[in-house]
């Protein structure tokens, strides 16, 4: 399962837990299975169109992925606000 | 003792004071969030407040107590899996029935709550009528701005959606129609198709004594309407600017009505570089200039559509807006006289008074 590490706010939402190990074969897939573990989550990262909200930027081993990017069982997933603005 | 719930794009302040005098911050709330719109319902002083990140989506929530703990209200979202995302929540209000508010957003969304704001349910009519897919956004993106109650009626409603105009209804949200006869949008050539103008309200409210009697600020005009929103007929004559965002009334007048005119869509700025809010008491056949105590000389001010709201009634009305220079101003007198209520806040957004 690929470790997924969340920052506040989410870490809160996430049961007060910056690491999580989660299923998933793609960064979608993982976010999905993050927010159905933690309800509280849901809507924050991923919104209805199913697709990772625009100012949040997912990092698949340092380097930054999309929803499609694919993840591995040994992959460690940061998930982090964009820099937004000027 | 008056408070004020303020919206600002840092957090969420509730301010404190007597009519006539500076206000005392007492609570500041959602630090460095944006703040679209809040409120405390009399009804169960509970305070209700849209959040905006512009990481996470907009939320509404909820507390007895803003300076203690907030919770996130149940579903402000759109049904998964379509094309669409909620980009905003621009208004909360309070319904007629026990326990009921409503919540309007981006993209021309209204959400319904019956258990005082802890959980929402998207109102279908209006999200699957078949003309949203000619609705055109306004500037600010297709908001749902405008929710005007029918005093002891549940069953009807006015919204104002910018810019897919006035929608009306009289069986609770269940079906929904236009309310746009005699509104002239004088940004569209004017043998555009009916169906392909934008409708740019920005903002609506109801005489509470008079219900059938609505006053609207659109883009380029003042509107009154007698029949319950069917028709507009304009009142924009003798004020200096027929562009502005914010409106407010007299809850034991339905000839009031107080405007904050703007230069123009071009130049989103108080007129004349002087601060004045417009009083009608004759359903906007005349205006009047009510400037006593507002900056008059070098101020270039932008008050949005929510930032302007009222408490009380006849001459004991107390008036309150802010601007997006983070000034704050009030009346206790109906608009007689103005004094700074507070200054320094982040650009405000929207005002509550109680």
């Amino acid at each position: 399962m690929a470790l997924v590490r969340l920052r506040a706010p989410l870490r809160q939402l996430a049961g007060d837990r910056s690491d999580h190990a989660l299923e998933g074969a793609t960064v979608g897939e993982v976010m999905r299975a993050l927010e159905r573990e933690h309800p509280a989550a849901g809507g924050w990262i991923v919104d209805e169109r199913g697709l990772i909200r625009r100012h949040i930027n997912v990092f698949v081993n340092g380097e930054l992925g999309g929803d499609e990017t694919a993840v591995g069982a040994e992959d460690r997933v940061d998930v982090l606000p964009a820099i937004s603005g000027g | 003792m008056t408070e004020l719930v303020v919206g600002t794009r840092k957090g969420l302040f509730v301010l404190e004071g007597e009519p006539g005098g500076p206000f005392e911050v007492t609570t500041r709330a959602f630090a460095g969030e944006t703040v679209e719109h809040a409120l405390r319902d009399a009804r169960t002083d509970r305070v209700l407040a849209s959040v905006t990140s512009p990481f996470y989506g907009p939320k509404i929530w909820y507390t007895d107590e803003p300076a203690g703990e907030w919770e996130q209200a149940s579903g402000i979202a759109l049904p998964e899996g379509g094309e669409a995302a909620l980009e905003r929540i621009w208004v909360i209000v309070a319904g007629e029935a026990d326990g009921t508010l409503y919540a309007g957003g981006d993209p021309g969304v209204l959400f319904e709550s019956r258990d005082g704001g802890a959980s929402w349910e998207l109102n279908r009519g209006l999200w699957e009528h078949p003309s949203r897919e000619h609705w055109q956004p306004g500037g600010g993106g297709l908001c749902l701005h405008s929710i005007a109650t029918w005093p002891g009626d549940p069953d009807r409603l006015a919204v104002g959606i910018s810019a897919a105009g006035v929608w009306l209804t009289e069986d609770r949200g269940v079906t929904w129609r236009k309310g746009n006869e005699g509104l002239v949008a004088g940004y569209v050539p004017e043998d555009a198709p009916p169906e392909e103008i934008g409708l740019c309200v920005h903002r609506l409210h109801r005489a509470a004594t008079r219900p059938e009697r609505l006053f609207m600020q659109f883009h380029g005009g003042v509107y009154r309407s007698d029949d319950a929103g069917e028709t507009w007929t304009d009142i924009a004559d003798g004020l200096p600017s027929d562009f502005g965002f914010p409106l407010a009334l007299d809850p034991a007048d339905p000839d009031s009505a107080y405007v904050i005119p703007l230069i123009a869509d071009t130049d989103r700025v108080t007129p004349d570089s002087r601060v004045r809010v417009y009083e009608t008491r004759d359903a906007g056949a005349s205006w009047a200039a009510r400037g006593d105590g507002l900056p008059q000389e070098h101020a270039y001010l932008t008050i949005l559509r929510e930032a302007f709201d009222w408490v009380g009634e006849g001459e004991g009305l107390e008036l309150y807006f802010g601007a997006t220079s983070g000034d704050l101003f009030g009346s206790g007198d109906a608009g007689a006289s103005w004094t700074t209520t507070a200054t320094r806040l982040p650009p405000v957004l929207s005002v509550a008074a109680r």
